[in-house]
């Protein structure tokens, strides 16, 4: 059986950035990667979606882009060029087409079965990704027959949906994203929408994730942050890279001739059954957003920064009296989009480090002897799973693989 | 921080919350209540046992609460109407969240009141028109707090209440009900 030092699985931003410092450290390692280098990037994204970075945050370790749109936000396909890009210049020592079917304990370290064959390794990097599975609610059954369903997966332009009616779930990025682009195509779109992360796109004359970055919030740390449960599993915030750089909330939706309802609670007897509580989810958001700009505007008035003067964004606007159920057997709607987020795939992870939701047991990415993971949500900081945000958690994750070794 | 004191233990609770973590057997509650008809539309609902804790549980006394409907209904006024009890819970229970968030945020209240107020069209329950609901079209619930906290904060602990409340869940979220005959 070969015998590497360190493998890692997943060939990602995560994955490559992990191989860079180990490389810097002359550790021995292979990277293993089930498709080609950015396989999610290319074959698991929908047609028109684009990083929620800016290009002049699109950077990994030791590598940037050097594009003329530094404002711009880069396209699934031009994301994956950029990772491949990155693996090249690292040299990153990938092997692509395998694909990793368990990973066990073993005696000296771990032992992976492969397409390849058997690999023993003293040590893991797991960064195998965020979003290997969409999240559908268990009441998806109870949708009827004459509804088609998709998910963020089988979605990849909104002229191949059926004509008619949408009912778009969930309210985060992928939420408002996928409602605004089908409703443009003339399309009746309702969306139930939960809890959910406001953000304005531009704040004073800049990128929303710019302030986040200057002031310090992404670089909060995973023992700093009181509930990390609940910072892990918030949702991705309502925002949209695109050339107008423009705003997308439940307000623009609205005006878009979108219909908001609540969460969808339930599907009973062919009804869809919307929660009565959307205006405190509304408020709530609009509430957290408020606080957050008077963070930028606090670093702002503090750090000097010369920047417009601050701005204030109306409330959401939410219906009178929203919608509390539709007939999904009235032809009505014809599709049901579940935009209700994603996890992580570990069936071949055979290793007791899962906790009884299935989610990875790991401080700051430390998730046992010998085995690390990369690339989730606030692994070592909030900015954890954006392009850049990797750098630092990988370099602090090899350096204690590396010590351990 | 200053010391806020809202008669809230809301330590316990934490406490509380991190001990279920490891045992969401013991987080399993059941409450109850057995009702009995009296005359006209008139019952006496008493609500005494409860499980939880992975035992029997017993309120310190026994509480009741007679059910009637008012003269405009042509009934007796015996008690409130079924239908306010649930603004009875709801107004308690968000009156409850907002003490419990207020202690936990170290906001100190002076006072806190509400109004709630559900609009009910009755044509439902009478059965003269199919479109009409039996139950509340909408409720409104304003409150009026006096605390040590800015106009945004106090929003903030009313949202707050909102989302960990229990009778809001149960009045804004389908629950699966059963009734039969035993």
């Amino acid at each position: 059986m070969e015998h590497v030092t360190t493998a890692v699985v997943g060939a990602g931003h995560a994955g490559l950035a992990a191989s860079r410092f180990l490389s810097d450290r002359s550790i021995e390692h292979v990277v293993l990667e089930r498709g080609e280098i950015a396989n999610s990037w290319r074959r698991e994204r929908w047609d028109s979606l684009r990083l929620l970075t800016p290009n002049r945050q699109s950077r990994l370790p030791g590598h940037r882009y050097d594009g003329p749109d530094p404002d711009g936000y880069m396209t699934a396909g031009e994301v994956a060029d950029f990772i491949a890009g990155f693996a090249k210049v690292a040299d990153a020592p990938v092997r692509t087409g395998v694909d990793v079917t368990s990973v066990r304990a073993g005696r000296t370290g771990y032992e992976l079965e492969t397409s390849l064959g058997p690999l023993g390794a003293r040590s893991v990097v797991l960064a195998s990704g965020a979003c290997n599975r969409p999240v559908v609610p268990p009441f998806h059954t109870e949708v009827p027959a004459s509804v088609v369903q998709v998910t963020p997966f089988d979605y990849a332009a909104p002229d191949r949906l059926p004509d008619g009616g949408v009912l778009v779930v969930g309210a985060s990025a992928t939420g408002v994203q996928l409602a605004a682009e089908i409703r443009r195509t003339g399309r009746p779109v309702t969306l139930a929408a939960g809890e959910h992360v406001r953000l304005p796109r531009t704040y004073r004359g800049r990128d929303v994730l710019g302030w986040m970055e200057a002031s310090g919030v992404w670089d909060q740390r995973y023992d700093e942050i009181d509930d990390l449960t609940r910072a892990r599993r918030l949702p991705s915030p309502q925002l949209v890279g695109s050339p107008a750089r423009e705003t997308l909330g439940l307000n623009e939706l609205s005006a878009l001739g979108v219909e908001i309802v609540g969460r969808l609670a339930a599907v009973r007897d062919g009804w869809a059954l919307f929660s009565g509580g959307l205006r405190n989810v509304a408020s709530l958001a609009d509430l957290k957003m408020e606080r957050l700009l008077d963070t930028f505007d606090a670093w702002a008035a503090s750090s000097g920064t010369d920047a417009p003067p601050p701005e204030r964004f109306a409330p959401t606007r939410v219906p009178a009296s929203p919608r509390l159920r539709l007939d999904l057997r009235g032809g009505e709607i014809r599709t049901v989009v579940w935009a209700t987020g994603f996890r992580p795939e570990y069936g071949w992870l055979h290793v007791p480090v899962l906790d009884d939701k299935g989610r990875l047991r790991h401080d700051g990415g430390v998730v046992g002897p010998g085995l690390y993971a990369l690339g989730l949500p606030v692994l070592r900081r909030r900015k954890s799973t954006f392009l850049h945000g990797v750098e630092d958690d990988a370099r602090e994750v090899i350096a204690h693989l590396a010590a351990a070794l | 921080m200053t010391t806020v004191s809202n008669g809230v233990n809301v330590k316990a609770l934490l406490d509380a919350r991190d001990a279920l973590k490891g045992a969401p057997e013991a987080a399993q509650f059941t409450w109850r209540a057995t009702s009995k008809w009296q005359d006209g539309v008139h019952s006496t609902t008493r609500i005494q046992q409860f499980f939880g804790l992975g035992q029997e549980q017993n309120h310190k006394s026994e509480a009741v609460f007679e059910a009637d409907h008012p003269e405009v209904f042509a009934a007796e006024d015996n008690g409130i109407t079924p239908i306010e009890y649930l603004l009875v819970g709801l107004a308690s229970c968000l009156t409850a969240g907002v003490a419990s968030v207020a202690q936990n945020r170290g906001i100190q209240l002076r006072s806190v009141e509400s109004t709630v107020e559900g609009n009910h069209d009755i044509r439902g329950i009478l059965g003269a028109d199919s479109d009409v609901r039996n139950g509340f079209n909408d409720i409104k619930v304003t409150f009026t707090i006096d605390a040590d906290a800015s106009e945004k904060d106090i929003e903030a602990l009313v949202a707050q209440s909102q989302k960990r409340s229990a009778v809001f869940d149960a009045l804004t979220n389908p629950t699966s009900v059963t009734v039969e005959v035993a």
